[in-house]
């Protein structure tokens, strides 16, 4: 549980976040290497008097994990060159005064196919759909159904093997968010929790395997995969978005 | 940052090992290898053979465990 004033130093956490993600954004563009978007942003993050949260995170070696097409969450920063025509998602978290902000966006590289841009577009949707119910009153599982109906309705796969998670002076905290459940599931939501709601959701099968480098999960079938995520604290009334610019 | 997906489950203590490793029965009778979470080492909670607990799984590794509560 989460006091207001935990929930204002979380909040400055978490616009740092947006704001690094709206920066990146604009970045974003066919020869652009994934390394040197992680540079942009470990800059950005202390420019702004705040720590990146994934470095070292783990033995995480970036502050942004940066995962390309049918890369679903993880990817390591390098040499790879943005290519047009492929989606990105940029993962990204800030540290302030002992606490976490964290979030995530799926970036279109130049055109996309309408399957990709489909594929985004609904990804953002579920993300939505999750926080408007993350509500004092309801379970957790209101949040994990919501996601998954919107997903599987649009006959795309809802990512099992990963969850958002609660936050707050640690990255990962107690409870666990998954894409996928009942809303009669779960711990009853309680003004003062915050999570973090993170939708990874794949065009084809839910399936997903890790790579030999143990961090970048990639799609069990090859196809893309998109991931969304806001950090929301619960109130006694609408959903409080933290990482917003 | 998505975190990995864990399962919990409850067992009973049948062992303690060296390194703070326990060697644990769940209910449905598999043995799992487990140490103990960082929190409850920070508090000093002692765990001995017989004790019921609650354990973290990774349903990618059922074998091993991470003691998250240990009951009165």
């Amino acid at each position: 549980m989460k006091t207001k004033q935990d929930i204002e130093i979380m909040r400055k956490a978490g616009r740092i976040v947006a704001q690094t993600l709206d920066m990146v954004g604009r970045q974003i563009e066919p020869g652009v290497t994934t390394g040197q978007l992680d540079r942009l942003v470990e800059d950005f993050i202390r420019s702004k008097g705040a720590e990146p949260a994934f470095k070292n995170y783990h033995g995480f070696p970036a502050s942004a994990c940066i995962s390309i097409d049918n890369e679903v969450v993880h990817g390591i920063p390098g040499n790879r060159k943005l290519k047009e025509g492929e989606i990105v998602s940029v993962d990204v978290g800030a540290v302030v005064d002992g606490f976490y902000g964290d979030a995530a966006r799926t970036f279109p590289v130049g055109k996309i196919s309408p399957d990709k841009k489909k594929l985004l577009q609904l990804t953002q949707k579920c993300l939505e759909a999750g926080i408007e119910q993350a509500r004092s009153g309801n379970r957790l599982g209101a949040i994990s159904a919501a996601v998954q109906k919107v997903a599987e309705s649009n006959g795309l796969g809802v990512v099992r093997q990963l969850v958002g998670h609660g936050i707050g002076r640690q990255m990962h905290e107690e409870p666990q968010v998954p894409n996928f459940g009942s809303p009669a599931d779960g711990p009853v939501l309680k003004a003062g929790m915050v999570l973090a709601i993170e939708p990874m959701i794949n065009a084809g099968t839910y399936d997903v395997k890790t790579m030999p480098d143990g961090w970048t999960v990639v799609t069990a079938d090859g196809q893309p995969s998109a991931h969304f995520e806001h950090t929301v604290a619960i109130t006694e009334g609408e959903p409080d978005i933290l990482t917003l610019s | 940052m998505a975190k990995e997906e864990t399962i919990s489950v409850e067992g009973k203590v049948v062992e303690t090992l060296p390194n703070a490793m326990f060697k644990v029965e769940l209910d449905n009778g598999h043995l799992v290898l487990a140490h103990i979470s960082g929190k409850m080492r920070m508090n000093f909670i002692k765990i001995l053979p017989g004790d019921k607990v609650t354990l973290e799984l990774s349903p990618y590794d059922l074998s091993r465990g991470r003691i998250t509560y240990r009951y009165k």
